[in-house]
């Protein structure tokens, strides 16, 4: 799961950001702590603390002294409007460069995507 | 941060060979160190000077700020896994055990417990008939369980395999996340040990050549793969530390971090772009070293 171009302790903050996205660590509920979390990831627990560090900065988490860590009130739809805002530049930069480098077009792209959404959804509804 | 040990202008020579060339370093408290590089960098003559078992030809040291020769209140808080530690002919891991639990007043008897049990160590054989992975086992517990405050791991895992390696690192990792404490570990597993650490120590030829937080490192170089003219022009005064072609593409590593920038010039350029890893950084690095600096010692 570590990727080595980007520093660990910002992945460390998405992993705990997609749990709270995907709704598997809701709101309120205590997030796991920075011993749990190195242990998690075979991780030094210094890179752990910075991360969670970085959430708290945020927002996204809240301490409560002597207990530990919480998901804040609002942290769910506080990381989706920054994903939204980052999802252009994450995901459709390097799909427009790969598809230039294809010769695909973006009305190319429009239907590729409409097919494959069609696709997935019928995926879905099977499952 | 209080530094735990301080290194100033360390040397030691050996007749005509220089095998640490004035170095200086310090050791903070409470943080995983490791201490890398090839062999016959130095590191195990660093560790041996710092625990006292070799003598400095120059330079000062300081081991919670006293000297550590003959100075027991400063050895009893050290412990120093050697990668080759000698035992008396007729000892058995009960023995060893049983010697280090008075000598370490922090020992920690269920965890040394819990890893015989997990090494699957065969406690009434004697040391001299274990295997190479059995003995490196009885270094590993006896560090581990020791919960001295400052920790020398030498290369400790010769002979341990894969799953043997990582109840290593999974135990320390988790006493040490309890327990805080000063650990230095020289490995050449870079890659297996990269992660754990917070900071890193990398000898060449006797000297110090990176010391620093490992999250810093990150992203410090990168390889820009794609075709020969184009990687070319784009690495045009930059810092190459590596470059290999195949037909017309060509792989070069920079030393320095892209900006944004660079990226959005490299992805116009159809230029890919790879990450490179701790070990590949400190394999390059030491590897140069040997090109620039022939008559240091290697």
């Amino acid at each position: 799961m570590v990727d080595e171009g980007r520093p660990l302790f910002l992945q460390i903050a998405e992993s705990v950001e997609d749990s709270i996205i995907d709704g598997s660590l809701s709101e309120q509920e205590q997030a796991p702590s920075t011993n749990e979390l190195a242990a998690f990831h075979r991780i030094n627990p210094a890179t752990a603390a910075k991360g969670i560090a970085m959430l708290t900065d945020k927002g996204v988490l809240v301490k409560r002294r002597g207990i530990g860590m919480f998901v804040a009130d609002g942290a769910r739809e506080l990381l989706l409007t920054e994903r939204r805002s980052a999802f252009a530049d994450r995901y459709l930069d390097p799909l427009l460069d790969e598809a230039r480098k294809l010769g695909l077009g973006p009305d190319d792209l429009a239907r590729l995507l409409a097919e494959r959404a069609r696709t997935a959804t019928t995926k879905g509804t099977s499952r | 941060m209080t530094a735990v040990i301080e290194v100033k202008n360390l040397t030691k020579r050996y007749r005509d060979t220089t095998a640490v060339d004035d170095i200086s370093f310090t050791i903070e408290r409470d943080a995983i160190y490791g201490l890398l590089g090839r062999n016959g960098a130095g590191k195990t003559t660093v560790m041996s000077i710092l625990t006292a078992q070799n003598f400095p030809t120059a330079g000062d040291i300081r081991v919670f700020g006293e000297s550590p020769y003959e100075n027991a209140a400063v050895l009893s808080r050290m412990c120093f896994v050697r990668e080759s530690q000698k035992y008396p002919d007729d000892a058995t891991p009960t023995h060893a055990f049983r010697i280090a639990r008075l000598f370490y007043p922090n020992w920690d008897q269920g965890v040394a417990d819990r890893l015989i049990r997990e090494f699957r160590l065969p406690m009434k054989t004697r040391i001299k008939k274990l295997s190479r992975g059995q003995l490196s086992a009885v270094g590993v517990i006896i560090g581990i369980a020791a919960r001295a405050e400052v920790t020398f791991f030498d290369e400790p895992y010769l002979g341990l395999d894969a799953v043997a390696r990582q109840i290593f690192y999974d135990r320390l990792l988790e006493d040490y996340a309890e327990h805080p404490r000063t650990i230095i570990l020289s490995s050449h597993l870079i890659d297996e040990v990269a992660n754990l650490l917070e900071k890193v120590l990398v000898i060449d030829a006797g000297r110090i050549i990176m010391d620093e937080d490992t999250e810093s490192i990150r992203g410090r170089a990168s390889t820009i793969v794609g075709e020969t003219s184009v990687v070319e022009e784009f690495v045009a005064g930059r810092e190459v530390i590596h470059r290999e072609s195949l037909g017309r593409t060509t792989s070069a590593t920079l030393l320095g971090a892209l900006s944004p920038e660079d990226r959005t010039e490299l992805s116009l350029a159809g230029l890919d772009v790879l990450p490179v890893s701790l070990q590949q950084l400190i394999v390059r690095q030491t590897q140069n070293a040997v090109h620039t600096d022939e008559g240091a010692l290697r």
